[in-house]
């Protein structure tokens, strides 16, 4: 099957919907705001009317393509697909933000901000700055922005040697953007578990995935970026490495996102794509085949877990409670909120921070009153999101089984 | 990587999240078991009025589910309601009211009460919400049906008139008229019943509604309104209606979906799942068995970028029927089961599935599985497919629930004696 074959499944799979609205009690977004009428309304329903001609409903750009509505639909339409799609369409007709394209560009800000990392920090977390940017740019002026951490994973990992215990058994990371330029941390913990495990853990170099242009609609870059991606990772793809995520939306990108949205046709992305594994799935897998190490040390915490969208969107369950729950004296409360409304970029807009705020809150609740020591979370705009929203810590799962193998 | 498994990853895999496959989930994670339930999407108990009918009719009328069940299922061998002991139901409808929180339900299946539909037809079922149950027509006095003016769903002068002739041609009148309220709307002319059951979470809109409804009720009249009253919070919305109006009130499903019921009573059941430790997969599909010498060891779950093998002890099947698409007809009107391949008892290739009429007697109503007397599938030979697979829910064939309106009563009870089973191997 081709890829624009399977482009043509994913638009033409709305002659599944029956019209049972399930996906509209189920958007975070409806609930909150009267701009943005549902998944159905906007999606297989409109989508008949989409033609040539201009794009009629501007409802369409409220959707934060968070993925719910694919997730929830009992007969297979993939709603938040096609809305992506034709978000795309309709914001190049009518030209597109240059905030949009600013944010999107992640590589960019990094390389252009890591040199001069306490300036752009100090910039970003500056009242006036912000009411600057916030005038003249469109990003909000209260939005949850990452601080640059001054330096790159990718210098970091060139120069880390393996400890000479580290096995034989080899797996590629591919860390993302964001570790790389503001939470470089998380990649050298990331590395530290899974040598702990007796992996030699492969670095290669490589660039943005595309996920951020894509949710903003800007696809030829976006595809760009993850060919240029994939042109890194399938050398090892074809030997049967395993490429491990520690950006559950990046990995998903992959996995899925590029194929089904972009509609990139490309063998090489097939072949990285089933070799792609969010980190908590793999290690959870490691753990049900009896390879995972489980000298885990007690962690006398209380942390939340919260499954980001996208990373429900992997189809995997929650392997993070799997794992966090092999560690002593962790208590772990699972939190049931669909969203924590940051999806991306969307809630760094303007125009959209509040309806993100809104879409947060009951998780932000849910949050705060668990108390907890972290609130943990795969994705890393989600924990930037909840850290702001709840002005608690909030972690990656790895950073706890960091912590529990005794590694820092 | 699943190559070398040393222990099966779960306990149970439940396939689907309806009614059937929501209580036999829950059921098992109480009790201890590691539970992991895989939805292709949310089930059609978010479709569902979330009354539990039991058996409405059998064609006639039924007054007392419990007593006419016996001959029923006697009648009907391959019926699920045959694998069914009156026990078995009393347990289950008993089980469902501890596990709804404070979404209560009333009756039992001695009963059918007959409720009101949004097209004012009597309707039998046994168990309802108490948000519903002071419409029950065997006993109602006079009653006042309210519309939203947004609400386009719902029309209480159909309802009203409706009532009243099909009450009265029953031999037991009962008077009803309609009026429309017309509670702020934030400016918006059309507002779906999800989002009006937001706004009854908001004690402004609320005591707005109460302010009309005190304005129009009349004498001894009963209010009838649409099923929209709160989604997490109807209990409270719906006791402080009835302390504002100083009148029972009783919801009326509305028509047209999402059901703010079956919204409420599936939250109320996955919430629980998850507090017992049960884990949940969304937009997840089974594409069929994982086998080890012919014997049963998991489930293939269709997941992103690859179809991951996920191993577990026993396998709950409770993804629904013809309409669910848990059994699906091809073009050449062959009928399959397609999570795990199960032989399905319908009419073949070659045989009448379809009539001409919309609402004949079409025989492909009652295609689905053949189950033994522990709800396991079986083949043409009457022998399980495999040990540890158990049906739940519409999937098993024999039945009629539109017409008999009997499918929840059929999904709870089916949901109940599966974990059962299971939980008699489990030790």
């Amino acid at each position: 099957m081709t890829a624009e074959h399977e482009f043509g499944i994913i638009r033409d799979s709305l002659d599944h919907c029956v019209k049972c609205t399930i996906c509209e009690s189920a958007c975070p977004v409806a609930a909150v705001t009267p701009l943005f009428p549902g998944p159905k309304y906007v999606g297989p329903q409109a989508e008949r009317f989409r033609g040539a001609g201009p794009s009629v409903d501007a409802s369409l750009d409220y959707c934060s393509s968070c993925g719910i509505c694919t997730l929830a639909c009992p007969q297979g339409v993939h709603v938040a697909e096609i809305n992506s799609q034709a978000r795309a369409v309709m914001k190049n007709q009518k030209g597109m933000p240059l905030r949009d394209q600013i944010i999107s560009r992640t590589p960019v800000q990094g390389r252009l901000g890591t040199p001069v990392a306490p300036l752009a920090n100090f910039a970003l977390s500056n009242r006036f700055a912000r009411l600057m940017i916030e005038k003249v740019v469109g990003v909000h002026r209260d939005a949850a922005v990452p601080k640059f951490a001054g330096h790159t994973f990718q210098r970091w990992a060139r120069r880390h040697a393996a400890p000479a215990a580290a096995g034989t058994k080899q797996v590629v990371y591919f860390h993302g953007c964001s570790t790389n330029y503001f939470e470089p941390g998380l990649g050298r913990m990331t590395v530290a578990v899974l040598e702990h495990n007796g992996f030699r853990v492969v670095v290669p170099p490589q660039g943005c995935c595309g996920l951020p242009l894509q949710s903003n609609g800007i696809f030829d870059a976006a595809r760009g970026y993850v060919r240029q991606l994939v042109s890194h990772l399938v050398p090892y793809a074809r030997q049967g490495d395993v490429i491990v995520a520690t950006s559950t939306s990046c990995g998903l990108m992959l996995k899925r996102e590029a194929i089904e949205i972009l509609g990139v046709q490309d063998e090489d992305l097939r072949t990285v794509s089933t070799q792609t594994y969010d980190i908590c799935e793999f290690l959870a897998d490691l753990h049900a085949a009896g390879e995972l190490k489980t000298d885990f040390r007690p962690v006398p915490l209380t942390v939340t877990y919260h499954a980001p969208c996208q990373q429900q969107g992997h189809n995997m369950g929650k392997p993070a409670l799997d794992l966090l729950d092999l560690i002593p004296e962790l208590k772990v409360i699972e939190l049931d909120r669909a969203c924590c409304g940051i999806a991306g970029t969307y809630g760094l807009k303007r125009e959209k921070y509040d309806i993100a705020m809104q879409v947060g809150s009951g998780l932000f609740d849910d949050i705060r009153a668990a108390q907890p020591d972290q609130a943990v979370c795969d994705s890393e705009t989600c924990r930037w999101q909840i850290s702001h929203g709840t002005g608690r810590t909030s972690v990656h799962p790895v950073e706890v089984l960091y912590r529990a193998y005794g590694l820092g | 990587m699943n190559d070398q498994l040393s222990a099966p990853a779960v306990d149970v895999i439940v396939l689907g999240a309806g009614m059937a496959g929501l209580v036999a989930a829950v059921r098992l994670a109480e009790a201890g078991l590691r539970v992991t339930t895989v939805a292709k999407g949310y089930g059609s108990l978010r479709l569902s009025p979330a009354t539990i009918d039991i058996l409405g009719y059998r064609p006639d009328p039924v007054d007392s589910p419990a007593q006419a069940l016996p001959d029923f299922a006697a009648a009907h061998p391959e019926h699920p309601y045959a694998r069914i002991s009156p026990a078995t139901l009393a347990e289950a409808v008993q089980w469902l009211k501890e596990h709804v929180g404070t979404y209560a339900y009333v009756g039992d299946p001695d009963t059918n009460m007959l409720l009101p539909t949004a097209l004012g037809v009597p309707r039998p079922s046994a168990v309802v919400p108490e948000t519903m149950a002071a419409g029950d027509l065997r006993s109602a006095g006079p009653l006042v049906i309210a519309g939203i003016g947004v609400l386009k769903d719902f029309h209480p002068a159909l309802v009203a008139e409706n009532l009243e002739a099909a009450t009265a041609a029953r031999g037991r009148a009962v008077k009803a008229r309609p009026v429309l309220l017309n509670p702020p709307a934030n400016g918006q002319a059309d507002v779906g019943a999800m989002a009006l059951a937001r706004r009854f979470e908001d004690a402004a809109f609320r005591r707005a509604v109460a302010a009309e409804l005190r304005a129009a009720v009349a004498g001894e009249e009963a209010i009838g309104l649409p099923a929209v009253l709160g989604l997490d919070q109807a209990r409270s919305v719906w006791t402080e209606l009835q302390q504002a109006t100083g009148r029972p009130v009783f919801e009326i499903p509305t028509p047209v979906p999402p059901s703010v019921p079956g919204m409420r009573l599936a939250r109320a059941l996955q919430d629980r799942l998850r507090r017992a430790g049960g884990r949940f997969v969304l937009g997840a599909e089974a594409a069929g068995p994982e086998l080890r010498h012919s014997e049963l060891v998991g489930v293939r779950i269709r997941a992103a970028a690859r179809v991951t093998p996920r191993t577990c002890r026993w396998v709950v099947l409770a993804t629904g029927g013809l309409s669910a698409g848990g059994i699906e007809v091809d073009v050449s009107g062959t009928a399959s089961e397609r999570a795990l391949g199960l032989p399905v008892h319908a009419p073949g290739p070659g045989e009448a599935g379809f009539l001409p009429g919309y609402l004949s007697d079409h025989p492909m109503e009652t295609a689905g599985l053949r189950v033994d007397s522990s709800l396991r599938p079986v083949g043409p030979d009457g022998e399980p497919v495999y040990e540890n697979v158990y049906a739940a829910g519409a999937v098993i064939g024999g039945a009629r629930p539109w017409r008999e309106k009997s499918g929840d009563g059929i999904s709870l009870s089916t949901g109940y004696l599966a974990a059962e089973a299971i939980l008699k191997e489990a030790g």
